[in-house]
């Protein structure tokens, strides 16, 4: 699947998809990795080592240090999608904690994803590898 | 993105660690908004200060970053956990983390403001000039009021900024991004600053484009509306920007009673409450004088705080104005803000009230604690006398 590359890096894990953006900064509990906001649709679900599929961050400017806070506490994702273009707060995060990140993924393609996909993100060759096989 | 030979320079290190991470992010927020090019911004205005906000890691970053790196353009700062003035009742573990956080700051060179509403405090940039804000209401109030240029960043986009001087040249900051595709059209009266920031929480989470068109008549809205309808913009989705300038070709979202009750429903969880919080974004002048005005000859009956900036503390302090409203009952916290603050918890609180739907998101989201929204007027109707 061809992409852009917004922050450079390879990533390997299982796809946690969402249509539902993120507000870093309430929403996700930065030590444990794990989604708390009773009304999203990932609640519950731990992003540690998985893809984060989802269109972007919301809200929050300070969801960036979020994204940073992940990283340090060893939870963080390992690669990040954002559906359509990356935004500001996701962006910046990501090129702090070096985690992988890219956007505009062509359509026909981002639609075969599905939640627990094994999926390789190489985003220095502006790449994305599926496989069936789950991690 | 293109770089010149000297940001290639320093993006390399040359300058240092810290000018090499800020151009980091600069790259990557350039890439990602398709950005051609860096230019000059006047002024960037941070976020993440206030402990609760960026936890151990970032203060750990800010320690080390602010150890070689000063900001190059005038660099405000939002609200951090408490009243520097004051004793906190917090512990000594979060005063010390919150200081040298402070410190980090104070070593930047940046104006120690404490400030979410530096629009109502700093000298105002010519219209059209570009800067780099990245608390949310701040951004979108003065792309949308005061005609300044400036996407909404985030704390690290802003802090890429302040020690850079530049931005990427893209979205909000070009004229043709500053033009709406959609417009919300609210079929019921708008009448209170909540009833502005119930539309704004609506629009913004509905509409993800740079900028939304709100159908109102903007010579309504006065700073204290315009203030709770880019709070609540910035609070519910990414949006940077609000017009009522409407063209024929925008798509209509209407926003009716029913959707506003139903956002209502979800952010005011209690019939009351045991204390009364105002400021987020922090009160300015017009607010304090519209409550001094709400609350003259009365008392409060509920225990009430008003954070808002020192700088308009003292301003009110000379014109007695702080005294006046303190008569009323009501206890000031300068430099720190509703927002996350480490003042209100749920070991104290069972629920707190409100007029701002920025502060019920995240009191009732991070705080975890119960919250009742209503209009300025009807609470001090219904805890004054």
């Amino acid at each position: 699947m061809k992409c852009r590359t917004i922050v450079g890096g390879y990533g390997i894990g299982n796809a946690l998809l969402t249509v539902e953006s993120i507000n870093f900064l309430s929403m996700i509990d930065t030590e444990k990795g794990i989604i708390d906001d009773m009304h999203h649709e990932l609640f519950g679900r731990c992003i540690k080592g998985a893809v984060l599929v989802f269109p972007g961050a919301i809200g929050s400017s300070v969801g960036a240090y979020a994204i940073y806070s992940l990283k340090v506490n060893g939870v963080a994702p390992t690669a990040i999608i954002c559906s359509n273009k990356a935004d500001i707060t996701t962006a910046s995060g990501c090129a702090i904690s070096n985690i992988p990140l890219v956007d505009s993924p062509d359509v026909e393609s981002f639609l075969a994803i599905r939640s627990g996909m094994e999926v390789k993100v190489d985003a220095d060759n502006n790449r994305v590898c599926l496989t069936n096989r789950t991690v | 993105m293109e770089l010149t030979r000297e940001e290639e320079k320093l993006l390399k290190g040359e300058g240092g660690e810290s000018l090499a991470v800020a151009y980091r992010i600069l790259l990557a927020i350039g890439e990602a908004t398709e950005a051609e090019k860096l230019i000059p911004v006047k002024w960037a205005h941070l976020s993440g200060v206030n402990y609760n906000t960026i936890g151990d890691s970032g203060m750990a970053f800010l320690e080390k970053f602010s150890k070689n790196a000063t900001v190059a353009i005038r660099t405000t700062i939002n609200p951090m956990g408490f009243d520097e003035s004051k004793t906190p009742n917090l512990s000594d573990e979060f005063i010390q983390k919150q200081m040298s956080i402070v410190r980090s700051y104070r070593m930047l060179g940046t104006t120690t403001s404490f400030t979410c509403v530096p629009y109502e405090i700093f000298e105002i940039p010519e219209k059209g000039s570009p800067v780099s804000f990245a608390e949310s209401n701040a951004a979108v109030y003065s792309n949308s009021i005061l005609g300044l240029l400036s996407n909404k960043e985030s704390a690290l986009s802003a802090l890429a900024s302040s020690i850079t001087g530049k931005s990427p040249y893209s979205n909000l900051l070009l004229d043709k991004f500053r033009h709406a595709k959609v417009t919300i059209k609210p079929d019921y009266n708008l009448s209170t600053e909540l009833d502005y920031g119930l539309l704004g929480y609506f629009a913004g989470n509905t509409v993800r484009d740079n900028c939304i068109c709100v159908d109102m008549c903007k010579e309504k809205l006065d700073t204290i509306k315009a203030k709770a309808l880019s709070a609540a913009i910035g609070t519910s989705g990414s949006c940077g920007m609000f017009t009522n300038e409407e063209n024929n070709q925008q798509e209509v979202i209407t926003c009716g009673k029913e959707e506003v009750n139903t956002i209502k429903d979800e952010l005011s969880t209690a019939e009351g409450g045991d204390l009364i919080a105002l400021g987020s974004p922090q009160l300015g002048l017009n607010e304090l004088h519209l409550l001094a005005g709400l609350i003259n000859g009365k008392r409060l009956t509920k225990r009430c705080i008003v954070f808002c900036a020192r700088a308009v503390h003292n301003q009110s302090t000379q014109t007695g104005l702080i005294d006046q409203i303190e008569n009323a009952g009501v206890e000031f916290m300068c430099d720190s803000c509703t927002c996350l603050t480490p003042l209100i918890t749920r070991t104290d609180f069972d629920s707190v009230i409100t007029n701002s739907v920025k502060a019920a998101y995240y009191l009732k989201n991070s705080n975890r604690i119960g919250v009742s929204l209503k209009d300025l007027k009807a609470i001090v109707k219904e805890y004054a006398n």
